[in-house]
């Protein structure tokens, strides 16, 4: 190129049109003007049109009241309250609803993944078709059915469905009695019978369930629960330690759940049950007591874990079959069965390849929570840009806020699971 | 057969036995179909039970399913009392008559009935046009995808909105320059085309005063910027002249159509900006980089819906207040912007796959480095990333479903607005109705989801010499 014919005539280099260094300085002048003025005209259109429409900019606005209600709120809220305040609601309700459908889609994906790789046909079958479906239905489509199809067509509270010890004991006595064992059935029936009312109703007012009541005791369980976490911590630590000096294996796992149930368990009874439970009862057209949540709610977890799941469980399948087949029969020819398999040497070697894409598919559920707007699930987006826009018109404020959370939730979950993904990456030596 | 033994310079190894023993069948328990039932279906107490469960489960779901749309539904009539259980004397399955009534708002919105005619024009022309280029042993693919990517979106503006958008002023006109030409010729502002002529000339003039810097003759760029500027005339042109067709404002726009022309817009208008900013996320000269770095995180950290709030009520005050934009193209610019840095990640992936050889090969040749991209690169780079394209484009269709919050009414939209209709307020409507939508979004993307696996294939198979 004309630089390397140049350099042979010396350092002295002459001005050239097609020097690199300058044509890259043109290129980074001109975008940069090109950038300056496209923030520059937004800003004075945006100045301009604002003054002709007579809003006031700037975010004074998130002080005054906001007057309207939130049918779902995690803190204490009223419509004298101000629109930072609902904001905070609705950040929240989005939280929760993050929260729940990553939990669900993860456990339902990593079982219909690993449900495609059974060696049984009709389970392959039926966790292929699972996939294949909800991958192909859009959100928005599976949130209304289950909002609109499934919900609103519950019965009403009166008929509502049921869950709980008592009507599970009165199907079974219905089953008893159609297979000819009337003794048995009538049995299961008389145990319903004397049974307290079930705990968890579901209807088209949403799902209710018992409301736990703590009295000022339990703070002692919550210690002594406290205390079992930090036990089982160090007793991992040192059945960790002792394996690597010595090869011994401890049912760290059991052991554990016994370390963090039992003293518990043992304090609550002592101190005569701290909590108690507070069971819904249907009054008049309506249930009284209990946690309502809302029919909302529930459409927009249950359509959300399981569009989310069928991508996970691809993801799954696709990092269990990135593990060589070399590594199971090593571990079979180790002697381990085909659990501690799986366990041991296949899924912590699959979660390398597993992790980075699960990191994007646990931020598309965040990202698809805003789709409870369609429904009416008071969540940050339905909150802030919905009903708040719609009132004070800040569209500037409200937009950008509302990006600005989501953007900072992105980058969050990205920055954990990186951290996450660090830890379990393959350390090649 | 002979002993095959093997021979080292240290002498006879290896004795092979002249015979080689004949192989023994495998055991009965696992030939046949015995064995793979025992396989597959019932070799352990745990098989058994998750077979046992399995079977449940598909009698517990299939046969409802089936009866409910096929065996128990309704299939004539012409309103609400066709499908009650009432009048039918049994219990009663979809109602099949609400989708027929509904048919025409399913594909057209609320098109005016006089010129649903154009909408079928382009539903035919896309079909004609699409089909050969995905078929991959179909000859004349340049020219069918000019066709396609160039011609036909024209057509379909024209033919769907009604074309003759008059267009009365270009760039310089904003300034006021208008030169004082208010006569019309066929339909054709003279003051429009004159200006634009006048800008033609002049940014042509501009590119060849800085076209050293990039190495260009001075005549060479200044006549590709006037290329340039002759295709872009030529569509103004197309859009500017009246056809006589009657306007349809995208208000009235709905159904399947605004689903196909947000999805395909989308994805078209995507591309080129995709590319852009893939190429510049791997630029070398900081700001380049950064910028773009910036634009696509900023778009793939934020949720689609409010991309399009921020396209529908945010872009309006950005612009000057002469402008006022329509609806759906506001939409159109949101998804453009998030469907552009989603492509733009699916192109980095491609040119991160092309090996460093073909990058230092075409330097070799003495390639600039826009020829190394543009003749090297970025061919074999897209050649790879096809697969990748479709589905982005399946999350786009699927994604198209969110502009029901922006009122705008797509297939899903007109759905949901037919069920509040009091004619066909029955028990079955709302299921009939998520039931058809359900398969038709389903028949789309499972179907490009299988086309693409096949182009993965085909394309993997080309590259294994």
């Amino acid at each position: 190129m004309a630089d390397v014919r140049r350099s042979d005539e010396g350092p002295a280099r002459r001005w050239s049109w097609t020097d690199p260094a300058l044509r890259s300085a043109v290129i980074q002048v001109s975008l940069a003007l090109i950038l300056i003025w496209m923030a520059w005209s937004f800003f004075a259109n945006a100045q301009a049109n604002l003054a002709r429409q007579g809003i006031a900019s700037g975010f004074g606005f998130l002080e005054n009241s906001a007057g309207f209600g939130i049918t779902q709120t995690l803190i204490p809220y009223s419509e004298s309250m101000s629109y930072g305040r609902a904001f905070l609601v609705g950040l929240l309700n989005t939280l929760l609803v993050a929260v729940i459908g990553i939990i669900l889609a993860t456990i339902i994906g990593f079982f219909m993944g690993v449900a495609r790789l059974s060696q049984n046909v009709v389970i392959k079958a039926l966790a292929s078709a699972y996939v294949e479906i909800t991958r192909n239905l859009p959100p928005l489509f599976q949130i209304l059915f289950w909002y609109l199809a499934v919900l609103s067509t519950m019965p009403g509270p009166r008929q509502s469905w049921r869950f709980g010890a008592q009507p599970a004991l009165g199907v079974l006595g219905d089953w008893s009695n159609a297979i000819g064992l009337a003794g048995l059935g009538d049995w299961f029936k008389g145990l319903s019978a004397g049974m307290a009312a079930p705990g968890v109703f579901l209807s088209n007012r949403g799902l209710v369930v018992p409301r736990p009541l703590f009295e000022p005791d339990f703070n002692i369980v919550l210690a002594v629960f406290a205390v079992s976490v930090v036990a089982v911590f160090l007793i991992a630590r040192w059945a960790n330690k002792r394996r690597e000096a010595t090869g011994q294996q401890f049912p760290t796992f059991w052991v554990g759940l016994a370390v963090i149930v039992l003293p518990a368990l043992v304090v609550s009874l002592a101190l005569g049950s701290p909590v108690s439970f507070e069971f819904p009862e249907l009054k008049g057209f309506n249930f009284v007591g209990g946690i309502r949540v809302i029919p909302e709610f529930v459409a927009l977890v249950l359509a959300l874990s399981i569009y989310t799941a069928g991508f996970i469980a691809e993801i799954v399948r696709a990092g269990i079959l990135a593990v060589s087949k070399g590594q199971t029969e090593a571990a079979h020819s180790l002697g381990l069965r085909t659990g501690p398999t799986l366990r041991l040497v296949i899924i912590p070697q699959a979660m390398r390849v597993i992790v980075p894409p699960l990191t994007s598919q646990y931020l598309n559920l965040t990202k698809n929570s805003t789709l409870g707007v369609a429904v009416g699930y008071p969540d940050l987006f339905a909150i802030f840009a919905g009903t708040t826009l719609n009132q004070t018109g800040q569209a500037i404020e409200i937009i950008a806020i509302t990006m600005a959370v989501y953007l900072i939730i992105s980058l969050i979950t990205s920055a954990l699971m990186g951290w996450f993904n660090k830890r379990v990456a393959l350390v090649e030596r | 057969m002979t002993s095959t033994n093997i021979r080292t310079p240290q002498g006879l190894v290896y004795v092979a036995p002249a015979e080689l023993i004949a192989p023994e069948p495998a055991p009965p328990s696992s030939r046949g179909a015995w064995g793979w039932a025992r396989a597959h279906l019932f070799g352990s107490v745990s098989q058994v039970l998750l077979t046992l469960f399995g079977a449940l489960l598909v009698i517990a779901v299939v046969p409802p399913v089936l009866r409910f749309f096929i065996f128990d539904a309704v299939w004539t009539g012409t309103n609400r009392e066709a499908c009650l259980p009432q009048t039918v004397g049994r219990d009663v399955g979809a109602c099949w008559p609400f989708i027929w009534a509904k048919w025409n708002q399913i594909l057209y919105g609320f098109y005016p009935e006089t010129e649903r005619w154009r909408v079928n024009i382009v539903y035919v022309l896309g079909i004609v046009l699409l089909v050969p280029l995905l078929v991959p042993k179909a000859p004349y693919k340049r020219l069918n995808a000019l066709a396609f990517f160039g011609i036909y979106p024209l057509v379909a503006f024209v033919l769907l909105t009604g074309g003759n958008v008059s267009m009365r002023n270009f760039v310089l006109g904003s300034f006021g320059l208008d030169f004082g030409l208010t006569a019309t010729a066929g339909g054709l502002f003279l003051s429009f085309w004159v200006q634009f002529a006048v800008v033609a000339a002049l940014v042509a003039a501009l590119v060849a005063s800085v076209s050293p810097f990039f190495g260009t003759a001075r005549s060479d760029a200044a006549k590709s910027v006037l290329k340039g500027f002759a295709v872009f005339g030529l569509v103004l042109l197309v859009m500017d002249v009246d056809f006589g067709l009657q306007e349809v404002e995208t208000r009235r726009w709905g159904g399947m159509m605004v689903t196909l022309v947000i999805a395909v817009t989308g994805i078209v208008a995507s591309l080129p900006l995709g590319i852009l900013l893939a190429l510049g996320r791997r630029s070398e000269l900081p700001l380049v980089k950064y910028s773009s770095i910036i634009f696509i995180e900023f778009w793939r950290g934020v949720p689609l819906i409010t991309v399009l709030f921020f396209a529908t009520y945010m872009l309006p005050l950005f612009l000057p207040g002469r402008f006022t934009i329509d609806g759906l193209l506001r939409v159109l610019v949101g998804v453009t912007l998030f469907a552009s840095a989603y492509m733009a990640e699916v192109v980095r992936g491609g040119l991160q796959a092309i090996p460093k050889g073909q990058y230092e090969g075409a330097m070799a040749l003495g390639l600039r480095s826009s020829f190394m991209m543009r003749l090297v690169v970025l061919p074999q780079a897209l050649k790879l990333v096809i697969p990748g394209i479709v589905n982005n484009f399946i999350g786009l269709f699927k994604d198209t479903t969110l502009v029901l919050i922006v009122s705008i009414f797509d297939l899903l939209g007109v759905l949901r607005a037919a069920f509040t209709d009091p004619n066909w307020a029955t028990p079955t409507t709302v299921f009939t109705g998520f039931g058809f939508a359900g398969i038709i979004y389903f028949v789309f993307c499972y179907g490009m989801s299988r086309y693409s696996m096949m182009l993965e294939k085909r394309l993997d198979r080309g590259r294994r010499h």
